[in-house]
């Protein structure tokens, strides 16, 4: 592995150096590393390009970084992960995909994820997007993430992308069953040309499931961003979904949240707020000192954070 | 030494033009200045006049000499102006810990920032990770803008109104810290308050009101007139009722 492939490495799945869990790391196409334990196996799918993750019934305190990094240009990577994740498990699951395009073609990445969370299984999924060029060529990722959580399960997915991705849908799918939980946190920054779309979908087709669908997000100069949650409760449910946008410069931002209620006992809620930077936090990090640019730096940061 | 020369404010409403601030001229020297007065009298809008927040009209404002009408509020925070707001700004994401930081400058621990807080009557190791955002009361929230505004250390320190919104002892404690300030710094700490125990440490007293200076001495020729004055308003008041 390269330096620059290190340093995907770092900034998208905080690894330096070899993971104490098992692993497994994709780069430019192909399988370039992998460690399996006793309890989490993976195995590379035969019909299709992509793994399979398999955590045992009953295992704790593990974690799994399965990050995908590209180095070459006009490189288009398309994998189908499976997570299958027994009963009663608490695992830590770390996903990315950082591109360093260094030429003028496009690269990008393609993730289909599929997510099958056990019975009162726990699982927290983190997911990095990054990207980098030297080069004209642009950085797509399109990633789908598909959730299926049986009865107590739960699931905190936190996603991040910051910088570099030019163009980017992500579409979320999940159903819940009696009992589960969903927790989504995205974060999301845009800025030259770049153009960022979510699309959340939640089913609360369990009795007392519960999601909560967080975004926050940052648009840049021309960029633009869309916002989609859509929250279905077909049963006695509490969802919440709530989008936080500032934008900024020639910036647009929309976010259309949906809920529908299909049972009388389910609960939701949808919140959307979009602004500039609201004048007066300017002007106290201002009398502390900081220029109007810093000022405004460290309240993007913050709000990302 | 702060020097405001013919400060005028004038600002658009509904009924046409109001003047906000009229022809306010006032040398602070170095020590402990109260600025009191009824609301609405324009003590809020001075302070921010000093501070690069609102532009006057018209009028000159010197800071040890120099004329700094026309610089930033950057500018000024950089030369030695501190400002704690009567309403503190929430932020999300950014932490008690960032934001005193931000004020000293620097990248100061854990440690030392709790020492602020400790000063301004908050249990430091609840607060210092916690966001300055909604989630704060008004009380704490005006105590961590007391904090920020130590950990800046400079030359002129501004509180508008810190007692509002905080308790008793605390207040007793925030009397302290300002005492200390003024021995430890030097320069010009300046109030605005209504407290009667802030007036009394004050060395000097100025009284605004309807946007021009009404009086201004030391504090034993104003605060006799000043609460009698207010006796007799409660008087009047009880024998209405
Ligand atoms: N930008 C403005 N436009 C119109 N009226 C203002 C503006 N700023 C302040 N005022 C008015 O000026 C007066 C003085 O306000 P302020 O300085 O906040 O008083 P104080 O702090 O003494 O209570 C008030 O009547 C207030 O409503
Ligand atoms: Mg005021």
């Amino acid at each position: 592995m390269n330096n620059t492939e290190l340093e995907l490495l770092k900034i998208i799945a905080d690894m330096e150096g070899t993971p104490s869990g098992a692993f497994n790391i994709r780069a430019n196409g192909g399988l370039a590393d992998r460690k399996v334990t006793e309890n989490i196996d993976i195995r590379t799918k035969t019909d299709k390009p992509g793994i399979d993750i398999i955590v045992k019934p009953g295992t704790k305190g593990e974690k799994v970084h399965i990050p995908v990094i590209i180095s070459e240009t006009g490189l288009s990577d398309l994998v189908y992960n499976d997570f299958i994740i027994g009963e009663n498990a608490d695992v830590e699951i770390v996903a990315g995909c950082g591109i360093h395009n260094c030429g003028s073609e496009n690269s990008g990445h393609d993730g289909v994820h599929t997510f099958f969370i056990g019975k009162n299984a726990k699982v927290k999924y983190v997911e990095k997007h990054y990207g980098d060029s030297d080069g004209d060529g642009k950085n797509i990722m399109n990633p789908t993430t598909i959730v299926n959580i049986d009865d107590g399960g739960y699931m905190e997915m936190e996603t991040t992308q910051i910088k570099g991705i030019n163009s980017t849908k992500r579409v979320t799918k999940s159903r819940l069953s009696d009992n589960a939980t969903l927790i989504i946190h995205e974060k999301l920054m845009t800025h030259a040309d770049q153009y960022a779309e979510t699309d959340f979908t939640v089913d609360l087709d369990g009795e007392n499931s519960s999601a909560h669908v967080v975004s926050r997000s940052v648009a840049k100069d021309n960029s633009s961003q869309l916002f989609l949650s859509k929250i279905n409760g077909n049963n006695i449910c509490n969802g919440h979904t709530e989008c936080d946008a500032i934008i900024m410069d020639n910036a647009h931002v929309s976010a259309i949240p949906q809920i529908s209620a299909n049972h009388i006992d389910a609960s939701l809620i949808h919140e959307a707020a979009i602004g500039k930077i609201a004048g007066e936090q300017l002007v106290k990090l201002m009398t502390l000192g900081l220029s109007e640019k810093q000022a405004e730096e460290q309240i993007v940061n913050g709000f990302l954070k | 030494m702060l020097e405001l020369k013919n400060i005028c404010f004038e600002a658009e409403t509904e009924n046409g033009v109001k003047q906000i601030l009229k022809d306010v001229s006032l040398k602070i020297e170095d020590g402990f200045v109260v600025i009191t007065g009824p609301n609405g009298g324009g003590k809020s809008t001075l302070a921010k006049v000093i501070a690069g927040i609102i532009t006057p009209t018209s009028g000159r404002i010197l800071l040890d000499g120099e004329d700094i009408t026309n610089l930033s509020i950057t500018e000024r925070a950089r030369k030695g102006i501190s400002f704690a707001f009567q309403q503190p700004v929430r932020f999300k994401g950014i932490t008690v810990h960032d934001l005193i930081s931000l004020a000293s400058g620097k990248d100061i621990s854990v440690t030392d920032a709790c020492a602020y807080l400790s000063q301004v009557g908050l249990c430091a190791r609840d607060y210092i990770n916690r966001e300055v955002n909604a989630s704060l009361s008004g009380g704490e929230l005006k105590r961590i803008e007391i904090a920020t505004v130590l950990a800046r250390s400079t030359k002129v320190s501004l509180f508008d109104e810190p007692e509002a919104g905080i308790d008793l002892w605390s207040f007793n404690n925030l009397i302290k810290v300002f005492e200390k300030m003024h021995d430890t710094l030097g320069g010009s700490v300046i109030i605005i308050s209504h407290q009667e125990r802030i007036l009394n440490i004050a060395d000097k007293v100025i009284v605004i009101a309807n946007g021009s200076i009404k009086q201004e001495g030391e504090k034993e020729e104003i605060l006799p007139e000043l609460l009698g004055k207010a006796n007799v308003a409660c008087k009047v008041l009880t024998d209405n009722c």
